[in-house]
């Protein structure tokens, strides 16, 4: 069957889409003739210019949520809406928290094969895929077979976003389903952790610690070297988990996906998760005491020795130019 | 399923994955193109946590027992001993060639389906699998049952009949309440899991381990909704400059930092 009209699941911040979702509708704009979006929340309306501009010609908006999180309620109202013979022929959906919520309970709801770490999507008469295995060492070229529509679970600057120039998207109500209970979870309080500095996913520069810095302390280092970079801070799930760092810091398969000129691994070994996030930056400078870790297996430059050491010695240098 | 009445007992499943030692070569089977399984399958670290968190949470209602539910190829049931050892106290396995490439929503039909089987009041996963990634599965499993979930928990206490949550946002953590029964997804943050003492490994060699096919849970089979034309080698990065740091380890970088002009 022909791709003919493709939606993209549409998160946004208070700051507008996010950039995943700009990187989604203009992969779409590709793939079929018609590019809709579904967004929620109360600034659809408000996010309808920048949408269309990307090649959203609809937006269908689910309204206000109030306090529930999205899984429920968007998968349901996609769900009644592909019941009804109006849904489209594929799905995207960003790979984030909210995302694999909504594609996780919309595959179950709609009886719909769900097709996750999505880095590369080739239209023609069917989808075809592409997902990284064993840390982006490989590469899986799959051929989309089930049920249309098709729901595609996409990584994190697998496109670029680009403006189609287009005008803003009509806005057009989409009801929630039946939610039983599915809906009963509530967010009580919202927690936004500070950052300062460029953004993780956009900074030119990162500079990444992980457990080789040794204790949640030595990550001021990391800190320090970024800002001296003009870069940001990043961090390994090891760490992020260890509780040193905040959960926004992290890259990797649950974290960000990062492409800078430069990534400086600190005292990180490799691991295949973190590797998926930031294999695709264009230099990877590494620093490691065990010179057999992964992490050197991406490098273009390497330097096997102490964190301790060499990264000290690093910020001097660079305060002394 | 328990109902959703002020809970006593604590009853909690937790669904865990037997995987290949991520640690070990990893490999696709020639013909199928899915993961080579044929070797000792071990738990996956990431569920390790859940285990945990659920034995606490078990300890903390002062009673209630943990139950696993793991789908595994040749009746695998290495990975369910570990954390039978930790103390959980009885596990369903389902093994089945039939299942061999299952997919996530036809995992998911099979473990919800053992899922009702039990009395559960909490249901834990990981957020996902340390082989595959694909990190739906729980929240599928949830929809199947008609039950809330929240994922990507770094923290999990149960009072009285609902469940607290610590969940991780794209720009923090929200804290986020549910009824239960419930699903909840756990990050590796969210407790220490303790290492099985020798008393407990050798509880768990006695400890009930059923197992089940998809035809006893009456759940179908070979629904995928891919299929796989080639594997192919990632464009691989030049080799790079690797050397040990003689002292001169900062100057290198310095060096390379300016040839990109960025110093």
């Amino acid at each position: 069957m022909a791709i003919d009209k493709i939606w993209v699941v549409a998160e946004a911040t208070e700051a507008g889409p996010t950039t995943i979702t700009l990187e989604l509708l203009t992969a779409a704009r590709g793939l079929a003739s018609t590019v809709e979006a579904v967004a929620w929340g109360t600034t659809t309306a408000a996010n309808a210019a920048v949408l269309g501009e990307y090649g959203a010609s609809t937006v269908h908006d689910i309204g206000d949520i109030g306090d529930a999180l999205p899984g429920a309620p968007v998968a349901s109202a996609i769900a009644a809406a592909i019941a009804s013979g109006a849904g489209p022929t594929a799905i995207l959906v960003p790979t984030s928290y909210d995302g694999r919520d909504i594609a996780g309970r919309l595959s179950a709801r709609a009886d719909l094969p769900v097709l996750t770490n999505i880095t590369g999507l080739v239209g023609g008469d069917e989808l075809t895929t592409q997902h990284p295995i064993f840390g982006g060492a490989q590469i899986v070229n799959a051929r989309f077979t089930g049920q249309a529509p098709g729901i595609f679970v996409v990584r994190a600057k697998s496109f670029a976003a680009e403006s189609a120039g287009g005008a803003p998207a009509a806005v057009s109500p989409l009801a929630v389903g039946d939610l039983g209970a599915t809906n009963a979870a509530a967010v009580v309080t919202r927690h936004i952790e500070e950052r300062t500095g460029p953004k993780l996913d956009e900074a030119p520069v990162v500079v990444s610690g992980g457990r080789g810095l040794g204790e949640a302390a030595n990550y001021s280092l990391i800190e320090e070297l970024a800002k001296l970079l003009n870069g940001a801070a990043g961090a390994s799930r090891a760490i992020v988990d260890a509780g040193w760092v905040p959960y926004s810091h992290q890259v990797g398969q649950t974290g960000k996906t990062v492409k800078p000129t430069v990534y400086l691994a600190c005292g990180i070994s490799g691991a295949t998760q973190h590797m998926v996030g930031m294999k695709g930056s264009k230099n990877i400078i590494a620093i490691n005491k065990d010179q057999d870790a992964p992490i050197f297996g991406v490098a273009d430059l390497g330097i096997v020795g102490d964190v301790h050491k060499v990264v000290p010695a690093l910020i001097e240098a660079l305060k002394a130019r | 399923m328990a109902s959703s009445a002020y809970i006593e007992l604590m009853n909690v499943v937790v669904c865990v994955k037997q995987i290949p030692d991520p640690a070990a070569p990893q490999s696709l089977e020639p013909g199928t193109n899915t993961l080579d399984r044929s070797g000792k399958l071990i738990l996956d670290d990431s569920d390790a946590y859940g285990v945990e968190m659920a034995l606490q949470l078990a300890e903390q209602a002062g009673g209630g027992e943990v139950t696993l539910v793991s789908m595994a190829p040749n009746d695998e049931t290495s990975g369910l001993r570990t954390a039978l050892a930790m103390g959980a106290a009885s596990a369903i396995l389902i093994s089945d060639p039939a299942l061999k490439g299952a997919d996530a929503l036809t995992t998911a039909k099979v473990l919800a389906a053992a899922i009702k089987r039990t009395n559960a009041d909490l249901i834990i996963a990981a957020t996902e699998s340390s082989d595959g990634y694909t990190g739906t599965t729980p929240v599928q499993v949830a929809e199947l049952l008609g039950l809330p979930s929240i994922t990507f928990a770094k923290s999990v206490s149960v009072d009285g009949s609902s469940v607290k949550v610590e969940r991780q946002t794209e720009s923090g953590y929200d804290d986020v309440t549910s009824p239960l029964p419930a699903v909840v997804t756990v990050t590796a943050g969210v407790v220490e899991p303790r290492y099985p003492s020798f008393k407990g490994i050798m509880a768990a060699k006695s400890k009930p381990v059923e197992i089940l096919t998809a035809a006893d849970l009456g759940v179908t089979t070979g629904q995928t909704g891919q299929e796989i034309t080639s594997v192919v080698e990632a464009e691989a990065r030049a080799a790079g400059e690797i050397v040990v740091d003689e002292g001169d380890g900062a100057q290198r970088i310095v060096s390379f930092l300016e040839a990109l002009k960025l110093v």
